[in-house]
């Protein structure tokens, strides 16, 4: 979708406030909503996650912070999906039995699922459409689901520098239309291209981008 | 929007599998009333966060033990020390570097790291000629069993917003002119690869140590905001 996180090249954001010495997390609040966010398994799929954090509306968006715009998808996605109930969020308290949780992680487990991480390959054959030194475009699409293609590439014309081999299709699987894996390039767009004469002549944006974003040019 | 949302989530989850229950089907008849549900809990994060974390423990979805584990994990064991020394290796040891580059998955793993948010991983080298630099102009993609989790100005919608169409301006931001000569590569972590910076190593360092270059690798060196100095910054910086 055309949202607000899709932020590239936009003007009017600020200036960059680096903190010094900045903790990990900033509140004890901050930590937990990053580890309830990890900690839960639910059966969003693939995708799903980034999802409910783009739909947050606009204002919303940019008013809240990080994590939690993190909670508000955790909370929008586990009642969705019928883990919790609106009535419980809002109370804190337990008031029907859940559906039959999934796996629930254990502290015992944590070292070896951080460790093991959630690939998002896929060990299926597929077709490469492209190849590493071919010229492409980027297709100019505007779909209103999940999409990682970014808007200021879009119709914008790069080379494919590397082929990362097959992923998952975060646009499908987010809508629970499966996997339809595929491969994903590195494409380079010069700065020229994308943003015209004010930029460095020798400068470029590498973006990566699943087959069915681009196009031969 | 809200409603159009719903249905997406609600697809997504009934294709994956999972039952779709009473409360998720009242969800979707009284869409309409849920336009903003997630404003119905208590506004202060804090409060909203402790009441989601002993609902989800009296249900029995979560397991606090290992929310501590998770919060110790990324608070003492997983950060930019990680990332310093996989670049302090490159610096001391040409075969690792090239190995580094070219297999950066294996080659990390070498050092014992690798998992969430760094599955598949591309180290990009600095050079007197090439400076690159990494962002996720989408969310927030960053290669977490190198660097930790993001500051919250990798996460800001300044850095997100301006890293692609303004990196030179960017860096002046955080100190650091580019000569005209020395091509920008910005990466844009779009999808899920994960890009760490190899900085050039700082002249007046070839005395030193493996474990005493470590110490000179900065965070923001490794994003690319940064040039890593011969006195030592801390890798917080």
């Amino acid at each position: 979708m055309n949202g607000i996180h899709d932020m590239g090249g936009m003007h009017g954001m600020g200036p960059i406030k680096p903190e010094r010495n900045e903790p990990v997390f900033h509140a004890v609040w901050e930590g937990r909503a990053f580890a309830l966010s990890f900690a839960v398994d639910g059966p969003w799929p693939y995708g799903a996650d980034r999802y409910a954090i783009e739909v947050i509306p606009p204002e919303e968006y940019l008013r809240q912070s990080y994590y939690e715009k993190w909670i508000t998808s955790l909370i929008d996605l586990m009642v969705q999906t019928g883990m919790v109930t609106s009535a419980e969020v809002a109370s804190g308290k337990a008031t029907n039995l859940s559906p039959k949780p999934g796996h629930v992680l254990t502290a015992a487990e944590v070292a070896s699922v951080v460790a093991a991480g959630a690939p998002a390959t896929r060990n299926v054959s597929a077709t490469a459409h492209f190849q590493p030194g071919q010229r492409v475009r980027a297709r100019n699409i505007n779909p209103v689901g999940h999409t990682r293609l970014p808007r200021y590439t879009r119709g914008k014309i790069g080379t494919v520098e590397r082929d990362y081999g097959v992923f998952a299709f975060p646009d499908s699987s987010a809508q629970g239309l499966g996997d339809r894996p595929q491969h994903v390039y590195s494409v380079r767009f010069a700065a020229r291209e994308l943003w015209g004469e004010q930029s460095n002549e020798h400068d470029s944006v590498y973006v990566d981008m699943w087959d069915d974003y681009i196009e031969a040019a | 929007m809200t409603t159009s949302r719903r249905n997406f989530l609600a697809a997504a989850v009934t294709a994956a599998g999972a039952a779709v229950t009473p409360d998720l089907a009242h969800a979707q008849e009284h869409s309409h009333d849920h336009d903003h549900d997630h404003q119905a809990v208590p506004s202060d994060p804090a409060l909203r966060v402790k009441a989601l974390e002993s609902l989800l423990v009296e249900k029995g979805l979560v397991d606090r033990a290992a929310l501590d584990a998770l919060v110790d994990t990324y608070e003492n064991k997983v950060g930019p020390r990680n990332g310093a020394r996989v670049v302090a290796r490159a610096w001391t040891d040409p075969a690792y570097k090239q190995r580094l580059l070219t297999s950066s998955d294996a080659a990390i793993a070498e050092l014992g790291y690798g998992g969430s948010q760094g599955e598949h991983m591309v180290v990009v080298e600095n050079t007197p000629k090439v400076h690159n630099l990494v962002v996720c102009t989408l969310c927030s993609c960053y290669p977490w069993p190198v660097l930790g989790l993001p500051p919250v100005w990798y996460k800001s919608a300044a850095y997100r917003s301006r890293a692609v169409i303004d990196p030179r301006g960017v860096l002046r931001e955080f100190g650091m002119e580019l000569p005209d000569g020395v091509e920008a590569r910005v990466w844009d972590s779009t999808a899920e690869l994960r890009y760490l910076v190899l900085p050039e190593r700082p002249a007046g360092t070839e005395h030193m140590s493996e474990d005493e270059l470590a110490t000179l690798v900065t965070r923001d060196s490794m994003i690319g905001v940064a040039k890593v100095s011969r006195k030592a910054q801390g890798a917080g910086a």
